[in-house]
């Protein structure tokens, strides 16, 4: 009888590893590929250069009126010039350190929630969802504490966008995934306002919404009522995207295999337990990507609250670029703001990439 | 294995009765899937259910802990009768465990948790008292050492050992088994058999739809064959196996037995 001999591992072919490998496999494997690459490079090479030399070698960063933009490159003055109105819109200057310590402190309490060995995360997390939402509206709009009120038709800039996303973004989730459920709930009542409210919000465009919360809501209320239109927009934005958020969790909740609800159930727990515990963690991680798609339109889309009057940071670049003094600088203008948009856009999507990767246990069934 | 030809003999077991199930008819929309299904389970009783594919084999056990919903006749457990009382199905399912074709562990769970999952939440049990348990379940099927791992890192057949053990820490007197083996490559039965065999062997009341004749034969009390949604035949395994007293019976066999 002849003994198995394990055939040994052999090392891979050299043309399948390292550069020379990477290169030939990726970028020259065949004569279209060897063609796009070439063509790709000459792009490049057309557009960047040209660009680098506008935005930073020709570029004027520092002075206080136009003529100090003589080069012939971006005038960065104007940016440098207007900084504050673009941060905090209408503000009075004097209160600017109300908006950075709220933000500050926001920052300081969410970095224990990224540290692997804190032990009280969910103590934490209550704690900046529902008690510092009343600090920093205190904090905003004084009128207590010895601060000085700032109505919130002043309030504007980034501030304004992140307190209009941030807003839409925590209340949006949990109305959605309550809505969710609700849409696959058995009880025809439940389901049907569900359907229903989805159905609607997710009909009609955001600007239509802001319109009428702006606009036609005053109109229904009592004579005298003050309603305030900062608070009447998010409302609008956030019912708006909890519709969208509710299908995103949906498809979630569907992608869920049967065993899973019926083996929770074999278990003893109750509808909100397996929901809780079973159902959701899994259908929120397969979603991941889906919500977090959501969140990045809902914080782009909060520049339209510019047609109803409220200025955010767009709003405000847009003021700016209409100012006789600055007249012809609204590229830089535009681009700053588009830089400041995608630095938050570009976050939020390696953040929930990060956060795939930390929350993927393997494939199972 | 004294114990077990001891349990098996029928003048032994106690008079007992944990589920009865009195003219069970059952509907899927129009399709009538079970027909008067009368059966009295005494507790320590191992019961294998067998036919074809469709016979509503599955169903029945899946109506003993409410995963299906009866429509008409009586399924009593443990003295509770399942009826559309939520506190009443609750009650029921705390004490039946299931053990599923897929194994339906929670793959976002590690193996620990999975186990741990039902006595805190539902059993209110302390957490590391939950564990403790846990572990000597997971000692019992033989995968201590796998507690951290995420279902989705173990073979086919730990996981379904992590399945039989998850059910075991509700500590149910009664185990339902729907198919535990047809799901898994067949070098990896013997091991969740052996775990079912030894489960047997400690006296636990169970309830097994499976194809696995060597099972039937060594650990039943009774075999039930069922096809188009009745119970056809059911008796001792030795004359069921030796001495099938239907045609379609004998037909199901010869067509299994042999190859």
């Amino acid at each position: 009888m002849k003994e198995h001999v394990p055939h040994p591992d052999l090392p891979p072919p050299i043309s399948n590893v390292g550069v020379i490998g990477w290169l030939r496999s990726n970028l020259f494997s065949s004569w279209l590929n060897t063609g796009l690459t070439l063509l790709a490079s000459y792009l490049i090479y057309l557009s960047v250069p040209p660009l680098i030399d506008w935005a930073f070698l020709r570029a004027d960063w520092f002075g206080d009126s136009r003529d100090a933009c003589n080069s012939g490159g971006a005038c960065w003055v104007f940016v440098n010039v207007r900084f504050d109105q673009f941060m905090y819109g209408l503000y009075p200057a004097a209160g600017y350190w109300r908006i950075n310590l709220a933000f500050g402190l926001l920052v300081l309490l969410a970095i224990p929630l990224f540290i692997e060995r804190f032990n009280h995360k969910g103590l934490l997390a209550a704690a900046i969802l529902f008690l510092y939402p009343v600090i920093a509206f205190q904090l905003f709009a004084g009128g207590s504490f010895g601060l000085e009120p700032v109505e919130t038709t002043k309030w504007g800039g980034l501030t304004l966008t992140l307190i209009l996303s941030g807003v839409g973004i925590v209340a949006s989730l949990p109305i959605g995934i309550i809505l969710a459920l609700g849409r696959r709930s058995e009880m025809p009542i439940v389901k049907s306002v569900s359907v229903v409210f989805i159905e609607f919000w997710r009909g009609v465009p955001l600007i239509t919404v802001l319109f009428m919360a702006s606009v036609m809501l005053p109109l229904f209320l009592a004579e005298g009522s003050h309603f305030d239109k900062l608070l009447r927009a998010m409302i609008g934005i956030v019912l708006f995207q909890s519709a969208y958020m509710a299908e995103v969790v949906r498809g979630g909740l569907a992608a869920i295999p049967k065993g899973q609800y019926e083996a929770a159930e074999a278990l003893g727990l109750n509808y909100w337990k397996s929901m809780g515990l079973i159902i959701l963690p899994q259908a929120l991680k397969l979603v991941i990507p889906g919500i977090v798609n959501t969140f990045i339109a809902l914080f782009k889309d909060t520049t339209l609250v510019l047609i109803i009057g409220l200025f955010d940071l767009l709003g405000m670049v847009q003021t700016a670029i209409t100012d006789s003094n600055w007249l012809g600088f609204s590229i830089e203008g535009y681009v700053f703001a588009a830089l400041i948009f995608w630095i938050f856009c570009f976050s939020m999507s390696r953040y929930s990439q990060a956060l795939e990767r930390k929350l993927h246990t393997g494939h199972a069934r | 294995m004294a114990e077990t030809e001891t349990a098996r003999d029928p003048n032994t077991l106690s008079e007992d009765v944990v589920i009865e199930i009195n003219g069970m008819h059952k509907w899927y929309g129009e399709f009538h899937v079970l027909k008067d299904i009368n059966l009295t389970v005494r507790r320590g009783e191992r019961i294998v259910i067998c036919g074809p594919s469709g016979s509503g084999k599955s169903t029945m056990i899946r109506c003993i802990n409410r995963l299906e919903e009866h429509q008409r006749g009586q399924i009593i457990v443990d003295g509770t009768e399942l009826t559309d009382d939520i506190k009443h199905i609750d009650q029921v399912r705390k004490e039946v465990g299931m053990v599923f074709q897929h194994f339906n562990l929670f793959p976002h769970l590690s193996v620990l948790e999975n186990c741990c999952l039902a006595p805190i939440w539902v059993r209110k049990m302390p957490r590391r008292e939950a564990e403790e348990v846990a572990m000597q379940y997971l000692e019992k099927v033989k995968i201590p050492e796998q507690a951290q791992k995420y279902p989705g890192q173990l073979s086919g057949g730990q996981q379904q050992r992590v399945a039989i053990a998850r059910s075991l820490c509700m500590n149910p007197n009664i185990m339902l088994f729907d198919e535990p083996t047809s799901a898994l490559d067949p070098e990896m039965i013997k091991e969740v058999l052996d775990t079912m065999v030894e489960l047997a062997e400690s006296g636990m009341t169970m309830l097994c739809v499976t194809h696995e004749m060597g099972f039937a034969k060594t650990v039943a009390n009774r075999v039930i064959f069922m096809d188009g949604g009745e119970i056809i035949e059911e008796n001792e395994p030795e004359t069921f196996f030796n001495h099938p007293r239907h045609d379609r019976t004998k037909l199901f066999l010869s067509q299994i037995l042999t190859h």
